[in-house]
Formats: C-alpha cells, sequence, structure tokens
C-alpha cells in the first residue's frame, strides 16, 4: 500500500465511522405508550353460557359475511375446538365441567391485546401500532405479509389470508377501534347477554376481578390470567379451575418480547459494537497489509 | 499464487446430463412458483395459522444465509488476514455467496405476502430497531449490495481491453472501455471499505437469524430455545463457510477436469477442527448450564434431530478433520465437508421448524411438494447460474498456460 492509500484508507474510515455514528443517534425504535388509564376488558368464564352471540356481533362490527344470528345456537360447532382465524376473530369453545353439572364452561378467545406485545416487537415494518388505551392494531399500510407476527405472538392469535394472492390481510381482533373511537363499546361486550364481559379502565377490572375471587373463593380459582401473563393484557379472565385446562398457555411474567429486545438492543447499543468490529477489522488489515510491504521490501 | 495460477473462464461445454437434470427441476420450480404467485401461498403451501414458516424460510432463507458464509469467512482471511496462499478459493465463494444471498432474497420474496411492498423496511418511517427480522432484512439487502461491488472488479478484468459490440454499436467500445478502467481504478482504491462491511454485516445478521427465533419463547423447544442461539448460528456460519469452499472447489474441479487444489484446501480444513470444536463446546455448555439435558431422557422427534445435528453436522467431521491423513485426502476432504454442511442444513431446520411447536396445531407441518418443488428449483438454477458465471467470467483459477496441455484449454482471462 502506498503512502497515498494509506492516507486514503484513514480518511475514507473515519468519514464512515463519523456518519454511522450519526446514523445511530438519529434512529429510533417505535416507543411503547402505556397509559395509567388504559382499558381492558374481564371475562368471567364462570358466566358465559356459549350462545357466540359476540362472535356473531363480531362479525357484523367487522363486516365479515355471516349467516344470521339463529344459526350461532347449533352447538354442533363444540365438538371441535376452534380457534380464531381470517373469518372468526372471536370464537367460543366449550370445556367440561368437572363439577357434575351438566353445563359447560365456555371460553371466548380472541386477541389479549399485551401490555408489551411480541407481535409487536416483532414486526419487520411496524406494522402494529398499540393505542393508548391499550389496543394493538394491525395497519394494513405496513405490512409486508412475513407472518413473523404469527411467530411472535405467545398466544397464537393473529391469523393471514393464505387465500389471497395480492393484498393478503394479517386479521385478528382490534378491539372494535371503530366503534371505541365513537366512544361505543366493543361489539362482543355490548351484545353479551349474561354480561360475562366487562368493559373498563383496566386497573379497576382487577380490583373488581379480585373482589369478585375474594367473595366467592368456591367459585373462582386465585389467579386472573392476564393480570402478570407476558408482562400483562388488557383483557383479562377469571375462571373456576386451572387455566391449562381450557388450553391457555402457562407463561411467564416477563414481556415476550424481553430476551429478543435486549440482544438486539445490546448488540446495536448505540451502534458501538458494529463500530467497534468494524474499527478492529480495519486496523488487522492494516497491519497486516504494512507487515506483508515491509517484508517484500 | 500470481506465478502459477490463474483465475479464467471455464470453456467446457454447458450441456450435461447433470445440467439437464437441473434444468428439469427448475422448469418445475418455475411451474409451482407461477400457481403461488396467481393464486396464492395457500394453493401451493401448507402453511396455516398454525405454521407461518415453512421450509421457504428454513430452507431457502436460514439456511441459504448460512451456506453462503463462505463469502465472508474467506474474505476475512485472504482480504484482511492478507493471507494471499487463499486467493484461489476467494472468487469462487465470493460468486457462491453473490449467488446464494442473491436467491436468498429471490426466496424471501416467494415467501412474503406482500412481496410487492418488499421496499418497505428501507423506509426510515417504517423502521423497527426491536424487531431480529429487521435487522436481518437490512443487513441481507446492504450485504447483497456490498457482495455486487466486491464482484464488480471480476467484470471490469473480463472486459477491459475486451469491449467487442458489434455493427453500429462499436462507437461504444471505446468509452465504455474508458469507463470501465476509471471504475477498476475507483474500486481497487475503495475495496477496503466494502470487504471490511461485508464482514461486519455477515456477523450481524448471521447471528440475528438466531435472534429471531427467539421471540416464539416457550413455543420453540427448550434444546434449541436459548439466549446464545445467535452466538451458535454465527459461530456455526463460520463453520460452515470453508467446507462449501472445499465441496465447490473439489466439484468445479472434477467438473472441469482440473487438479484439486488439495494445498490449499488442507490448509483451510486444518482450521475446521478447532472451529467445529469451540462451535460444539458453547452447544454442549449451553445445554448443560440450561439443564436441557433432560430432554434427552426421552426419545422424541427433537432429541432424536439434535444428536443427528450434534453427531453429523459437527462431532463426527471435527474428527475427521482433525485426522492428518484426512487433510491430504480430498476424498475425506469432502465426505467431511459434506457432512458440516448437511448439519448446517439440519441445525436450520431444527430450529425453525422441528424445534418450533404451535400451541394449537391439530396437525403438524410437512412440506407440500410445491413448496419441495420450489425451493429444488432454486437450488437448480443458482447452481445453473454459477456455472454460467463461471464461465463468462474469471472465477477458477487453472494452473498457468505452460504447465498445461496447450489443447486442452483455451485460455481467454489472461491480458
Amino acid at each position: 500500500m502506498s503512502k497515498q492509500n494509506r492516507r486514503d484508507f484513514l480518511k475514507v474510515a473515519t468519514a464512515l465511522a463519523t456518519s454511522s455514528i450519526t446514523a445511530g443517534s438519529a434512529r429510533a425504535a417505535p416507543e411503547n405508550i402505556l397509559s395509567e388509564d388504559r382499558s381492558g376488558v374481564l371475562i368471567d368464564t364462570t358466566v358465559c353460557i356459549g350462545c357466540r352471540k359476540c362472535e356473531y356481533a363480531c362479525k357484523i362490527a367487522h363486516d365479515i359475511s355471516t349467516e344470521g344470528p339463529e344459526s350461532y345456537t347449533d352447538r354442533s360447532v363444540f365438538e371441535n375446538k376452534r380457534r380464531p382465524d381470517d373469518q372468526n376473530l372471536t370464537v367460543v369453545n366449550t370445556y367440561k365441567n368437572d363439577d357434575g353439572s351438566e353445563n359447560p364452561i365456555s371460553v371466548k378467545v380472541q386477541c389479549m391485546h399485551c401490555d408489551e406485545p411480541a407481535c409487536l416487537s416483532a414486526c419487520i415494518v411496524g406494522a402494529f401500532y398499540k393505542r393508548e388505551n391499550g389496543a394493538v392494531i394491525w395497519d394494513e399500510s405496513k405490512c409486508i405479509g412475513c407472518r413473523y407476527c404469527l411467530v411472535a405472538c405467545p398466544f397464537q392469535i393473529p391469523a393471514y389470508e393464505y387465500q389471497k394472492a395480492l393484498e393478503a390481510r394479517v386479521v385478528k381482533c382490534d378491539w372494535c377501534n371503530e366503534r371505541q373511537k365513537e366512544n361505543k363499546l366493543p361489539a362482543c361486550v355490548e351484545i353479551c347477554p349474561v354480561e360475562a364481559m366487562t368493559f373498563g379502565k383496566r386497573s379497576v377490572l382487577l380490583e373488581i376481578a379480585r373482589d369478585k375471587i375474594t367473595a366467592n373463593p368456591d367459585r373462582y380459582i386465585d389467579h386472573i390470567y392476564g393480570e402478570s401473563e407476558v408482562g400483562g393484557t388488557s383483557w383479562l379472565y377469571l375462571a373456576g379451575k386451572d387455566f391449562q385446562d381450557f388450553d391457555f398457555p402457562k407463561l411467564g411474567t416477563k414481556s415476550a418480547p424481553d430476551l429478543s429486545e435486549a440482544i438486539q438492543h445490546g448488540v446495536f447499543a448505540y451502534f458501538v459494537p458494529p463500530i467497534a468490529l468494524y474499527a478492529v477489522l480495519g486496523g488487522v488489515m492494516w497491519i497486516k497489509k504494512n507487515n506483508k510491504n515491509s517484508e517484500e521490501e | 499464487m500470481e506465478e502459477y495460477s490463474k483465475p479464467v473462464p471455464m470453456t467446457k461445454k454447458f450441456l450435461t446430463p447433470g445440467v439437464i437434470i437441473l434444468l428439469i427441476l427448475a422448469i418445475n420450480g418455475l411451474i409451482f412458483l407461477a400457481i403461488r404467485f396467481f393464486w396464492g401461498l395457500g394453493a401451493v403451501t401448507n402453511l396455516d395459522n398454525q405454521h407461518p414458516w415453512g421450509i421457504w424460510i428454513a430452507v431457502d432463507v436460514a439456511v441459504g444465509v448460512a451456506l453462503a458464509a463462505g463469502g465472508f469467512t474467506t474474505a476475512a482471511l485472504g482480504h484482511i488476514m492478507h493471507q494471499d496462499k487463499y486467493e484461489v478459493v476467494i472468487r469462487p465463494a465470493l460468486l457462491t455467496a453473490m449467488l446464494g444471498y442473491t436467491f436468498v432474497a429471490i426466496g424471501v420474496c416467494i415467501d412474503l405476502g406482500r412481496y410487492y411492498l418488499i421496499w418497505h423496511p428501507m423506509l426510515p418511517s417504517m423502521w423497527n430497531g426491536n424487531s431480529a427480522l429487521f435487522e436481518v432484512g437490512l443487513c441481507v439487502m446492504a450485504y447483497l449490495t456490498v457482495l455486487y461491488i466486491e464482484f464488480l472488479p471480476i467484470v471490469t478484468e473480463r472486459f477491459i481491453g475486451k469491449m467487442r459490440l458489434p455493427g453500429f454499436l462499436s462507437a461504444l467500445n471505446n468509452p465504455i472501455d474508458r469507463f470501465l478502467k476509471f471504475l477498476d481504478n475507483k474500486l481497487a482504491k475503495t475495496m477496503f471499505i466494502f470487504i471490511i462491511l461485508g464482514v461486519v454485516l455477515s456477523c450481524l445478521h448471521q447471528s440475528s437469524l438466531g435472534t429471531v427465533m427467539i421471540i416464539a419463547g416457550p413455543k420453540m423447544h427448550p434444546l434449541w430455545q436459548t439466549p446464545i442461539l445467535p452466538l451458535l448460528f454465527l459461530l456455526s456460519a463460520i463453520s460452515v463457510g470453508f467446507p462449501m469452499v472445499i465441496i465447490e472447489s473439489l466439484i468445479a474441479s472434477r467438473s472441469f477436469g482440473l487438479k484439486p487444489e488439495i494445498e490449499v484446501l488442507s490448509q483451510l480444513a486444518r482450521m475446521l477442527g478447532p472451529l467445529l470444536g469451540i462451535y460444539l463446546a458453547f452447544k454442549i455448555g449451553d445445554i448443560f448450564i440450561r439443564e436441557a439435558f433432560i430432554y434427552f431422557q426421552e426419545i422424541s422427534l427433537e432429541s432424536v434431530m439434535f444428536i443427528i445435528e450434534l453427531l453429523i453436522g459437527v462431532i463426527i467431521p471435527m474428527c475427521i478433520f482433525f485426522s492428518q491423513k484426512a487433510l491430504r485426502s480430498p476424498g475425506l476432504l469432502f465426505t467431511g465437508s459434506i457432512m458440516v454442511v448437511l448439519g448446517i442444513v439440519i441445525n436450520r431446520i431444527n430450529a425453525y421448524l422441528i424445534s418450533y411447536t404451535p400451541l394449537y396445531a391439530v396437525k403438524s407441518y410437512f412440506p407440500s411438494i410445491g413448496e419441495i418443488s420450489v425451493t429444488l428449483g432454486l437450488t437448480a438454477i443458482a447452481v445453473l447460474m454459477y456455472r454460467i458465471f463461471v464461465k463468462i467470467f474469471p472465477v477458477i483459477s487453472i494452473p498457468d498456460k505452460s504447465l498445461l496441455p496447450k489443447t486442452k484449454y483455451e485460455i481467454k482471462g489472461i491480458s
């Protein structure tokens, strides 16, 4: 390497390092705003009668084609466990009641609207956002259809329109975002004939849930599902027996993206590690080149 | 090396029985690809809401990126460490990496549901620094660009002084030639920037491909779900770089009737024993520290696959590469290298598919005929492209003219 080249090397390397540092400080990850007053829904599975009116209301609210409400009285759908998909943002499953009564236990399933959503953290283009009220919403204008959110979700909720060649969407409960903007209740909460669902401030709902458990220790187990699972969810559940019996995943209290974000932020702490690696490699390259040149001389 | 070997375009005929098989595989893949683009992912794949990712991600992307690692490992060795004796393997490895990453990008496009929006991650308004996949995406785009730049000098070398455009286009010969010379000159001065950048970008996204699966949390089997998954991905990518180079070099010398570069290859292979040893130590250490060995008590798909992955991909080849005899034998070098490559293929499939247990799956995932056809088709096209490129560009080194029978080769690349 000639003297001139060596000077070029340093000049370019310095310029490159400076530019990447400025780029580093300008970069910001989407922020997750959690309001103290954020909303929630408390589902009491001991109250739900499995009438599936919520499924009907949900479809109407989201313009999904459906048969009339009378078709929802057909209880044969309960023979198989169903999961939310691109046509059903919420589904009700029933489980055998082992306290001797004939009535099964019905459990409604939909997006939990996590406080720290895995889908939001995972999304390659930031196509999910969390509203201040807690709702986790998918943004059609950004999504590129990679389906990483389906991989990431600890509750396996998002669904994808595999049958579409173009404009395929990621579909999940949006907590009736449009209705909530008009200060209306979510469609499922509004239609529920037995008030199995309570909409309100999450902090208040937790108090109600705790009071219910204290007042009826025989009726409920001492666990509010969603209070601390994966760092807390907007939707909360009460039940009479262990939640794993109702196919709820057993999850820790750490948020789902906790570890992956820690790794990402560690590797990219102000871009120091990549720049340091670049500098070290550059240094090695320079020294080796000089060594070789002096050997040749 | 300059004294007795030099990269030149290969001049053997293109159409051989092997090439015909590759062409058939390619066409078959393209047919299924057409179905995918006209009727959607659901028409071709076995993917569903429980299994959002199949072999198009696990093999075409994750394995593809890993197997293209020879590009950055040889660049680090040859250019950054200035080990000039490895000069002969750098160009073939660079070509593999360039084609490999091009096909990774194509593979991503095929799997993306809304592929026409693939440019979205480039818009700062859509950046998500929390997402490992975002980092992989940007790094792969950047590295692909770097690889194209690194390949440019080979293009200029091929055409400088040899621009022979016919007819009225011949007026362009001189300007193009001058432009190529200018480009060549500028590239020579700045290439070190791109070479270092390529190594840094590779280290970043090779490891982040491991981070990608971590967010799946308890859905991923504990044998693979570990906080050091990114490190394991990086170490295994570094270990698979040289075996890929060895395999390519041996196949190329056989296919083009050249003498294998056994000296250089055994030098490369000498490093593999320690490299695989380090990877194995981390892999086993990780299992013990997390006490994940309890999962070996039962015979399950996961525990068996984990042992196969380690035995075939790491332990046996490590023993091969530690033996002095094997280092001198093309056959054993080839066997050991193939095992490492196979091990990485199994490892990436394990990490992305086998270890992933969705919460509510009613059936397990197995790739459809369409998915397998497209993966095979893409691989076939990549191999064909490699063959075309080595015929056009001076990539593969052959011993100098004087050492060869004159009738057998026509040497074009030496000016």
